[in-house]
């Protein structure tokens, strides 16, 4: 049994009455990929940020190549080979890739002047090692996050990492993107490096990694190897009950046409856009990122213009369709991007849940206290919305709470239509569940679900109909036997690469 | 870690307020040093707590505490308005104008008013439909207006000859002993409090200070928000304006100058964040009563009037400190107090 390049045991971390790590425990290995999964507030983040150096542990040890060791910080960690790839990358987006690569560890020569000949050749050679068609001094900004991420990835090499961690890499990657990383990853695999993987995607999990360990409340469960188990056990273990099937069955009686759209385009985002959706049933928009499916429906509901489009709610014509008009009318969208335009994250509970009801709750203009309470709380309860008050700033939930306090905000418009973007993005297995139930128990009672999901098992598993968008066309709706993983990854792909 | 909403914790009780402590620990830090200065003061000079003292201190803190009101809500929208003290000056040298060419009074305030919602919508107009920055904007029309403001007057002082009985009282008269002006202030500070608090129409300023974006797509009209709020502030300074008219009988061209540093100081050391989102009128009051209660001493102490703009600064940046302090998140290695203390503020990644 060769012995692990990297040791963490014992680890705990609180953060004042909040335990975020109670027990962990991880053995990585050189030129193996391990996964690590667990739900949110499983510890994963925590025991990841004590290994790549941001916080330190308030007990436990930390051994590198048989040697125990203590990082007094991010670039202590790096100097010693542990390097991390962010799920929000940390890249600085006004510098030049070469300069983003030697971030905190910029080169320097006579009188302390910086070596960019150096820099930049380096550099160069990184990214030819990806394959990527990115330049040393192209601005980060520039690239795609495909690209972005490779840069992240670098960096780590240039220090020769023995050991890389990526965290929920492919959340914001597409299809392509995603196996070109699963290639580079295989590279650094064979290279000896020891990968730990943190991922949602029970998927991505049983191809790519070797190993997988799962956390549950901040401590370690299990390890196992990849073939000696299966998703079923691990997701058991994740979640410490039985799970069941992902995803409720589904309804088969739509009722009337709720919103039709006729002809919504806008220039090269999205053309001739147009559908309708029923009461009662939930019509999934599959495709792949970047497929104009968030900019279309937007544009449908007025948050955006359009060039030309028309809307009908309930068969009669919406003559302006004035988003805030749309919402007392009882449309509702969903943003897909929680922190940056669907929360108040320095708010309370209560408030962000409130927001768009904020004149239905008043009389004379003032906002009837008492309501509000009552309204923001059997929504939350319902969701099961797990919080320790109403007035708590929604900044310090776990994301799949964060999700449940979005979608608290949406149910509480009572809305006929309601249109999600990306409903379970970044949120645990538990989570997903609950909110996937939700949408199903939503649609059987009568509203109208739209759904955009990249996920396709996600999209597959919840939607009774599926319009797949491809470059800003719906070129496809699927019912019935045609939803299929196949069906739907041919029409969402370029016959041609762009 | 993980309790479904608990029922006893809502409401007003002690719990549910923990929760918000970030917020009222600031209100009740800077009552704290309110009393403290007052106490001190009290031993220190014997003229302090006098009426006549206190008289004082409640005018000359009326105006810059009306003025205060407006730049909480202009703060809280994630903006700020630095033209303030110009519009001031603008609504008292114009309303001064025109009675000095004989119109009514009525009419020569009202258009004292007129002028000031000029200024503020346009303002209001740059920032929210031409999208340039509020420091910019309204460093921008703060000078237009002092500019104005000395082209109208041409320099000199415009007094009035005869003000109306009404006029005269609102600035030098009382109501049961108490400076009709710092009762004015109270109620534009109690009415502002109530509204930001409960009114559906003012909260709005939070969620478009907090995520504009959010705002927007949460169906709040930011636009008119935004332009609503500069509207606000300047009427509110245009009614400091009138008050001082009233006061001393005369409208000087340097009327307001460096109001807008007071009282954006006064708002942050109140809990108001230049980041916006958050602030309330009460938290300003406090501000605005500490920063006059100062001032007020450094007089009765005999400091040189050369001290002031000193000391006035260095509150800023403590104030501001202490708050930027207060609200960061805990590092690897920080254990300070307030970041213990704010544990439950901070973000955590999912």
């Amino acid at each position: 049994m060769p012995t692990p390049v990297l040791v963490g045991s014992g680890l705990t971390k609180s953060y004042g009455a909040t335990r975020a790590l109670v027990n962990g425990h991880l053995e990585a290995y050189a030129g193996e990929v391990h996964a690590i999964v667990g739900e949110n507030g499983a510890g994963k983040s925590t025991l990841m940020n004590i290994f790549s150096g941001v916080v330190a542990p308030d007990s436990g040890t930390i051994q590198l190549e048989g040697t125990d060791v203590t990082f007094a910080g991010p670039d202590a960690a790096l100097e010693h080979g542990v390097g991390i790839v962010h799920q929000e990358l940390s890249l600085c987006p006004d510098l030049s890739v070469a300069e983003n690569m030697f971030l905190g560890f910029v080169p320097r020569g006579r009188w302390g002047l910086a070596r960019f000949g150096e820099m930049s050749s380096t550099a160069a050679r990184m990214l030819e090692l990806f394959k990527t068609d990115a330049q040393p001094y192209d601005r980060v900004s520039d690239l795609s996050i495909g690209q972005q991420q490779v840069v992240e990835i670098a960096r780590t090499l240039v220090h020769e990492c023995k050991v890389i961690i990526f965290d929920e890499p492919t959340s914001s990657l597409t299809e392509t993107e995603s196996e070109a990383l699963y290639g580079i990853i295989a590279d650094l695999k064979a290279r000896g490096i020891a990968i730990i993987f943190i991922s949602h995607r029970m998927t991505e999990v049983f191809e790519l990694c070797d190993r997988v360990t799962v956390m549950r409340d901040g401590a370690w469960v299990a390890t196992r190897k990849i073939d000696e188990t299966t998703p079923d056990e691990i997701v058991t273990m994740m979640v410490g009950r039985d799970l069941g099937g992902l995803y409720p069955p589904k309804n088969s009686t739509p009722g009337a046409v709720a919103i039709t759209a006729e002809g919504f385009s806008r220039g090269r985002d999205f053309v001739d856009i147009s559908f309708s959706a029923r009461y009662g049933e939930i019509l999934g928009f599959a495709g792949l990122v970047g497929s104009g499916r968030s900019e279309a429906l937007r544009a449908v509901v007025g948050i955006d213009p359009s060039d030309a489009g028309s809307l009908h709610l309930d068969g009669s014509p919406v003559k302006t369709a004035n988003y805030a008009d749309l919402i007392a009318r009882g449309v509702g969208y969903m943003s897909e991007d929680r922190k940056g335009d669907g929360l108040f994250l320095s708010m309370s509970i209560e408030a962000n849940t409130i927001v768009a009801i904020l004149r239905r709750l008043s009389s004379g203009g003032i906002i009837a206290r008492g309501r509000s309470h009552d309204v923001s709380r059997n929504a939350l309860t319902s969701l099961r919305t797990k919080m320790a008050s109403l007035t708590q700033p929604v900044g310090a939930l776990s994301g799949g709470n964060q999700q449940k306090v979005m979608l608290a905000k949406w149910l509480v418009t009572d809305p006929r239509v309601l249109i999600l973007d990306e409903p379970t993005r970044g949120i645990d297995i538990g989570a997903k569940h609950e909110i996937h139930a939700l949408l199903r128990q939503l649609a059987d009672a009568g509203m109208c679900v739209i759904v955009i999901s990249s996920d396709l098992p996600e999209v597959i598993g919840l939607s009774d109909r599926i319009a797949v968008m491809r470059e800003g066309r719906i070129v496809a709706e699927l019912s019935g036997d045609d939803v299929n993983e196949d069906t739907i990854i041919t029409h969402s792909s370029a016959p041609t690469a762009a | 870690m993980s309790t479904v909403i608990d029922q006893r914790t809502d409401k007003t009780s002690a719990l549910a307020r923990l929760a918000h402590r970030a917020r009222k620990m600031n209100e009740l830090v800077v009552l704290i040093v309110v009393i403290v200065l007052f106490t001190i003061m009290s031993f220190a000079s014997p003229y302090f707590l006098t009426w006549e003292n206190m008289s004082t201190l409640a005018i000359g803190l009326a105006a810059d505490g009306i003025i205060a009101v407006g730049m909480t809500v202009a703060l809280a929208s994630g903006g700020f308005d630095l033209s303030v003290g110009a519009v001031m000056g603008l609504t008292a040298i114009a309303t001064a104008y025109f009675a000095a060419q004989g119109t009514p009074m009525w009419i020569a305030v009202i258009g004292g008013f007129f002028a000031a919602a000029v200024v503020g919508s346009l303002n209001g107009w740059l920032i929210s439909r031409v999208r340039i920055n509020p420091f910019i904007t309204t460093l921008g029309t703060m000078t237009i207006t002092r500019g104005l403001v000395y082209v109208i007057s041409d320099g000199s002082s415009i007094p009035m000859y005869e003000p109306p009985a009404f006029l005269t009282w609102l600035g030098k008269g009382d109501v049961l002993g108490i400076p009709s002006i710092f009762v004015i202030f109270i109620i534009v500070a109690v009415v502002g409090d109530f509204l930001l608090r409960r009114s559906a129409a003012a909260r709005q300023v939070y969620y478009v200070g907090s995520n504009a974006k959010a705002a927007r797509l949460s169906g709040i009209n930011v636009a008119r928000v935004e332009f609503t709020v500069y509207v606000l502030v300047a009427l509110l300074a245009a009614v400091a304006g009138i008050l001082s008219l009233a006061r001393f009988g005369t409208a000087t061209p340097a009327m307001g100058t460096g109001a807008e540093m007071r009282v954006i100081s006064a708002a942050v050391i109140g809990g108001a964040s230049i980041a916006g989102g958050m602030g309330t009128v009460l938290g300003t009051v406090l501000g605005v009563i500490l920063l006059n209660v100062i001032q007020n001493a450094l007089v009765l102490l005999n400091v040189s009037v050369n001290w002031q703009n000193l000391i006035a600064g260095s509150i800023l940046i403590v104030a501001v400190a202490i708050d930027t302090l207060s609200r960061r998140p805990r590092s690897a290695r920080g254990r300070g107090r307030f970041s213990r203390m704010l544990a439950s503020v901070r973000t955590r990644r999912d």
